[in-house]
């Protein structure tokens, strides 16, 4: 059966993340003739005897000229199993706001390292930032497997220290995978390698294809945010009014009872409509229109909750950020919240903690948040706005923070502490120090 | 019975979402509509999305007066079908009041997007449905859904957004505007599969039919009101059909045999297989995918 995988990809540059991505596009024939015909060309330009994958994914020169190769990337691939839709998320500069963005809506994410230098202070960062994001699986791809021989003892220290950095953030082993492959060679990317016959498990393209994806929980309780009201006012439909929207957790029926928040009312849904016709059934993911029994005030911004199992609904929003801005981030700051289908003022009243991603510890009560850093904040709201955490649902659970300026978007916002380690009083799992008020010994480690 | 969705279902209530989002936020959407593949697929996503009210936007044809008629009637027949308002930005209008002048090689192509920034400034819309999808090219990888764009059209690299979960951003300024892309996660196949499944009709030319041809450039082009074919050019009688709609004088028609919907998604499926490793590209497939990008230009 075909269905569809969001991924992402991070390891930096020199891991061959690019090389990775290309023999992954090449290999699975999702690379168009004329494509191919300049990457063959441009090698050969080169004096290469093979073509140089990494072309077929680096950018044009015309964007390397207005500077914006630090990007996530989109690539799509398909096989006869699945459909893939790949993030392609660069590793140098603004790591998180890139990893964050591609985690986001990612079902599993590939790591990359490299087997010469094993897992590394950025493997550690990116690990925790897909934990945070909620990324559901992990791969972590240790590639320039033949620069190290082949070497299944090199492969295993690797394997075995990243699964325990992976356990620490809150994954179960089977959530983990390893795989030893080189991109350049194709080892094990979507040919299994006869270079080692010690890795029993699958190729990298073969896990991607046969891993389970995460449905949406069905017994999660049903939340459904109005988009949009549609009343089409004709002579046929002269009393419709249905509420449009995408279903972001649970499953509706016709006959269940339901609550609109803020407001509290209260009524019972009559029928799902689509153009395609009335559903018995809808879940989550699926944009439909809902009708209701009674004729109650509902507008955009609105969220249908089931009845009896509903958000919080409050103006107090404890929450982590993570900071894309390049505009520090201090107490006090007066911004937008965009949830769900609601956008509301809000002012920061207290920076709790930063987190320290290298350390997996936090540092209280910091000054301010800088462009890709993490931390825990406490936003006051000026409307109720049902709330539920982000570690319930990535739907209702995430919140962006805009200026109110310029409209740029400064932070990505996640209901509560997700990551365990974020709570108060958890220190360091690495075997490092412990959470320190001191700043500074934490924000750079130093060379 | 299943409610998992498959590919193509996720990535049409992905597409219904963004359309809601748009008429939610913004005070003037509008469709870029041509008659063409991509935005009658958007068009009848827009339908579905706003189900049984009608679509809240109205619909923009920039059109180049190199048209073919077949796209034109059906343009107009979709239109009126679904009771939908038109407008058109003749780029003749343009060249006549000396707005625009008339290219050399008298492509018009190029000169479509002085006449889209003016519609767009002048019916002050906010929002601009396009069918871009990032597949079609290496420099589209990076587009967003929501792509914000200057009082000039123009897309500024670092104004552009992080998207995040599926919260999409669409704040600006008065006399900037987003140019929204629902196709942006679907691939030409998704296209050509989701066609057949919801029986979406296209123009006919997008199936093989016979036509008198001549080749320019590695194309197989048409006469028409763009021109005809020079000396040394000589018409011929192929069997062909076009993979894109445009300027008729530089929109090539590739030599197929496939008469319907399902051929077509054969030979879009296998012209993939073709390239299992191909070190010499075949041409047919390069002139398509060079006709694809001079699209380019307009959006």
């Amino acid at each position: 059966m075909s269905d569809l995988l969001r991924l992402a990809t991070a390891g930096s540059v020199d891991d061959g993340k690019s090389t990775l991505v290309g023999r992954l596009l090449y290999d699975t024939k999702s690379v168009l003739a004329d494509t191919l015909d300049a990457v063959h060309r441009a090698s050969a330009d080169r004096g290469l005897a093979t073509p140089d994958l990494s072309l077929l994914v680096d950018g044009l020169r015309s964007e390397r000229e207005q500077g914006i190769t630090i990007d996530v990337a989109y690539r799509y691939f398909a096989t006869p199993k699945r459909s893939f839709v790949l993030a392609d998320t660069p590793g140098h500069v603004q790591y998180t706001r890139n990893t964050v963005t591609g985690a986001s809506t990612a079902q599993l994410a590939v790591l990359l390292v490299d087997a010469r230098k094993g897992v590394i202070e950025q493997t550690r960062r990116h690990a925790a930032v897909l934990a945070l994001l909620g990324v559901p699986r992990l791969v972590l791809a240790v590639n320039k497997i033949d620069l190290v021989d082949y070497d299944e003892v090199t492969f295993s220290r690797i394997a075995k220290e990243f699964t325990a950095h992976a356990t620490a953030l809150g994954y179960t082993e089977d959530a983990v995978v390893e795989i030893p492959v080189s991109a350049l060679a194709g080892d094990n990317v979507v040919e299994k390698s006869a270079n080692t016959p010690w890795y029993s498990g699958p190729t990298l393209l073969e896990h991607l294809e046969n891993v389970p994806v995460e449905p949406d929980p069905h017994d999660a309780p049903f939340r459904f945010p109005v988009q949009y009201v549609i009343r089409p006012r004709t002579a046929e439909h002269l009393d419709y009014r249905g509420y449009a929207g995408l279903v972001a957790a649970g499953t509706v029926k016709p006959g269940d009872e339901i609550v609109v928040l803020p407001s509290g009312r209260r009524s019972t849904v009559t029928k799902i409509d689509t153009a395609d016709g009335e559903l018995p059934e809808a879940a989550a993911g699926q944009s439909v229109t809902l009708l209701l029994a009674d004729d109650i005030d509902i507008s955009r911004g609105d969220l249908i909750s089931v009845a009896g199992n509903e958000p919080k609904v409050t103006d107090e929003l404890d929450a982590t950020l993570c900071w894309l801005a390049e505009k520090p981030l201090r107490a006090g700051a007066r911004v937008l919240v965009k949830h769900g289908t609601r956008t509301v003022q809000a002012m920061v009243t207290e920076l709790r903690d930063r987190f320290d991603e290298q350390t997996l510890s936090s540092v209280d009560s910091p000054a301010s948040l800088e462009l890709n850093e993490i931390g825990r904040v406490a936003l006051r709201l000026a409307e109720e706005v049902p709330l539920d955490d982000y570690s319930f649902s990535r739907r209702t659970g995430s919140f962006l923070v805009i200026d109110a300026s310029d409209g740029s978007t400064l932070a990505a916002g996640l209901v509560g502490a997700p990551l365990p380690l974020l709570e108060d009083g958890v220190e360091s799992c690495t075997g490092g120090s412990a959470a320190t008020p001191d700043d500074h010994a934490l924000v750079s480690p130093g060379p | 019975m299943t409610l998992a969705l498959d590919t193509l279902g996720r990535l049409e209530s992905e597409a219904i979402h963004i359309f809601r989002e748009v008429a939610g936020e913004f005070d003037r959407p509008v469709i870029l509509f041509s008659g063409g593949k991509d935005s009658t697929l958007l068009l009848h996503l827009a339908i579905k999305a706003f189900y049984p009210a009608p679509v809240p936007f109205p619909l923009l044809h920039v059109d180049t007066g190199h048209n073919f008629d077949e796209v034109i009637e059906f343009r107009d027949r979709v239109v009126a079908q679904h009771g939908l308002r038109l407008e058109v930005a003749k780029v003749q209008d343009w060249i006549d009041d000396g707005r625009l002048e008339e290219r050399p090689d008298g492509t018009r192509n190029p000169l479509q997007t002085v006449p889209l920034l003016d519609s767009i400034t002048q019916h002050k819309f906010d929002a601009v449905f396009g069918g871009g999808r990032r597949d079609e090219e290496r420099a589209r990888a990076k587009e967003r859904i929501f792509s914000l764009r200057t009082a000039f059209g123009q897309w500024d690299p670092k104004r552009q957004r992080p998207e995040l979960w599926n919260l999409y951003n669409g704040r600006h300024r008065a006399g900037e505007h987003v140019r929204v892309f629902p196709l942006s996660n679907w691939t030409e196949l998704d296209v050509w599969n989701y066609i057949e499944r919801e029986g979406i009709e296209l123009p006919d030319i997008y199936y093989s039919h016979e036509r008198e041809v001549f080749l320019r450039d590695g194309m197989w082009l048409a006469e028409g009101p763009w021109g005809k074919a020079r000396e040394g050019e000589t018409l011929q009688r192929k069997v062909v059909r076009y993979r894109t709609v445009g300027d008729g004088s530089c929109t090539g028609a590739v030599e197929s045999d496939a008469a319907d919907i399902h051929a077509v998604i054969a030979e879009v499926a296998a012209s993939r297989l073709t390239e299992r490793g191909a070190t010499r590209a075949d041409d047919r497939l390069s002139e398509a995918a060079m006709e694809d990008r001079k699209r380019e230009g307009y959006f």
